[in-house]
């Protein structure tokens, strides 16, 4: 293991203090399971680590489908996959959290961290970005909220400044006739990395889809909204063949790169593929 | 870069020890307190060897810092039993001969621990999902999973 510092405070502003002045070489842990594998393989090499497990506030869970939620960036994607309320609201973001890794990392591995290693194929990236989430980020000059959809700049980089603090996630309400759903494809159902992961979020008014948002994982640096799709699909009753279509559509916003875990020609089928999928259970679920 | 003092729970017992920032709870457990019923099989999370609970939950230990538990509550492998009864699931990996190679066992365990606190009556399903964050190199999963289904009937 890489040697550190250890820093434990106890609140928010402690952890913003313990930051203050600081670059590159602090690193804030949440839950570790990507943090703790990198300062162990040699990946990352830092000069102080603050450990987030004293901050209560970073753990918190509140609201309903009427309010929408407040999500603790803290909150670990075993609760994702658990708690009731949030499987019945937002069933994307709780299936995503299911998806990652063994139940002895998903009890440790947090919402929060998940989105700030910022890998292309972070399972809980699309379902924030498809639910319309923002991010609360903390810092020296009071909070600010960043849209999901403009929190990733590259691989492995966010808008995050080293010296602020993501603290959670805001999640609008859905509405009564609303629903979504995240699907990935990976060859072992667990402990696998997504070749493609794909959201779906839709909304009914009067018989026809009042809003649709489609995001993507792993197939481009950042997680991508197929905007085309989206609005392929507004003011039109979602049909099996609008869906088709709109699962056709949605390549446009693919941009990915061939590797160990598929081909590119393979991740524009599987985009194809899961987008119908995914519009296909998120269209039950707003019906249901 | 100093020890620092860490206070925390182990297996029922109150535990002080010198603990360097940087190290896992893993290495914590097995160097300086003498467990080595958790096991370092991966080293990052992927194996599950190491498993244990903390504040009753199952963690990959190995991606625990050991002052993240500070405070909090630790069961190894060897706070399972009651003194010297094994609990069902123990004893009927030991009568159906489950151990191979015998690495993988105490991290399965605790996997099993922590479904029947949490779901006294698992499906084969419930069971297969349970561990499946265990690797079993000699793929003795299948008596495994008879004896955790055998376990969770001797206890109803």
């Amino acid at each position: 293991m890489h040697r550190f510092d250890l820093v434990t405070p106890g609140s928010i502003d402690d952890c913003l203090r313990a930051l203050k002045g600081r670059g590159p070489d602090v690193k804030v842990l949440a839950g570790g399971t990507d943090l703790i594998a990198q300062l162990k393989v040699g990946m990352l090499k830092v000069a102080t680590v603050v450990d987030l497990s004293g901050v209560a506030d970073l753990r918190v869970l509140e609201g309903d489908a009427q309010r929408g939620f407040r999500i603790g960036a803290a909150v670990t994607a075993r609760t994702l996959e658990r708690d009731a309320k949030l499987r019945a609201a937002l069933p994307s973001l709780s299936e995503s959290g299911a998806l990652v890794g063994s139940i002895q990392i998903r009890n440790l591995a947090t919402l929060g961290g998940n989105i700030c290693n910022a890998a292309p194929s972070a399972d809980m990236a699309p379902p924030l970005v498809a639910l319309d989430a923002e991010a609360v980020i903390a810092g020296a000059a009071g909070r600010r909220k960043v849209p999901m959809a403009s929190f990733f700049k590259g691989v492995r980089q966010t808008v995050l400044a080293p010296d602020e603090l993501l603290v959670e996630f805001v999640v609008p309400a859905t509405g009564p006739r609303s629903g979504g759903a995240y699907l990935r494809h990976t060859p072992r159902r667990e402990l696998d990395i997504a070749v493609v992961g794909v959201a779906s979020q839709v909304s009914l008014k009067d018989g026809v889809c009042a809003k649709a948002r489609i995001a993507l994982a792993a197939v481009a640096p950042i997680p991508v909204r197929a905007t085309a799709a989206e609005r392929a699909l507004e003011g039109q009753p979602l049909t099996p063949q609008a869906i088709a279509r709109a699962a056709d559509l949605a390549l446009e916003a693919a941009k990915p790169i061939s590797d160990q875990r598929g081909s590119a020609e393979y991740r524009r089928h599987l985009v194809r593929v899961l987008t119908r999928r995914t519009l296909t259970i998120a269209l039950e679920r707003a019906t249901a | 870069m100093a020890k620092q003092v860490l206070s925390f729970t182990v297996n029922g017992e109150p535990v002080e020890a010198l603990v360097q920032p940087y190290m896992t709870l893993l290495d914590a457990l097995r160097e300086d307190l003498g467990l080595t019923g958790p096991k370092e099989g991966c080293g990052t999370g992927d194996c599950g060897a190491c498993s244990v609970h903390l504040d009753g939950k199952l963690v990959a230990s190995c991606l625990v810092l050991a002052h993240q538990a500070r405070g909090r509550s630790v069961t190894t492998i060897e706070g399972l039993a009651r003194g010297k009864t094994l609990t069902p699931v123990q004893d009927a990996f030991v009568r159906r001969g489950v151990a191979q190679c015998g690495f993988c066992i105490p991290g399965v365990l605790m996997s099993a621990a922590a479904l029947l606190a949490e779901n006294p009556k698992p499906s084969e399903e419930d069971i297969r999902y349970a561990i499946a964050g265990n690797l079993c190199r000699c793929t003795g999963y299948t008596k495994m999973i008879e004896a955790i289904s055998e376990a969770a009937g001797a206890k109803g």
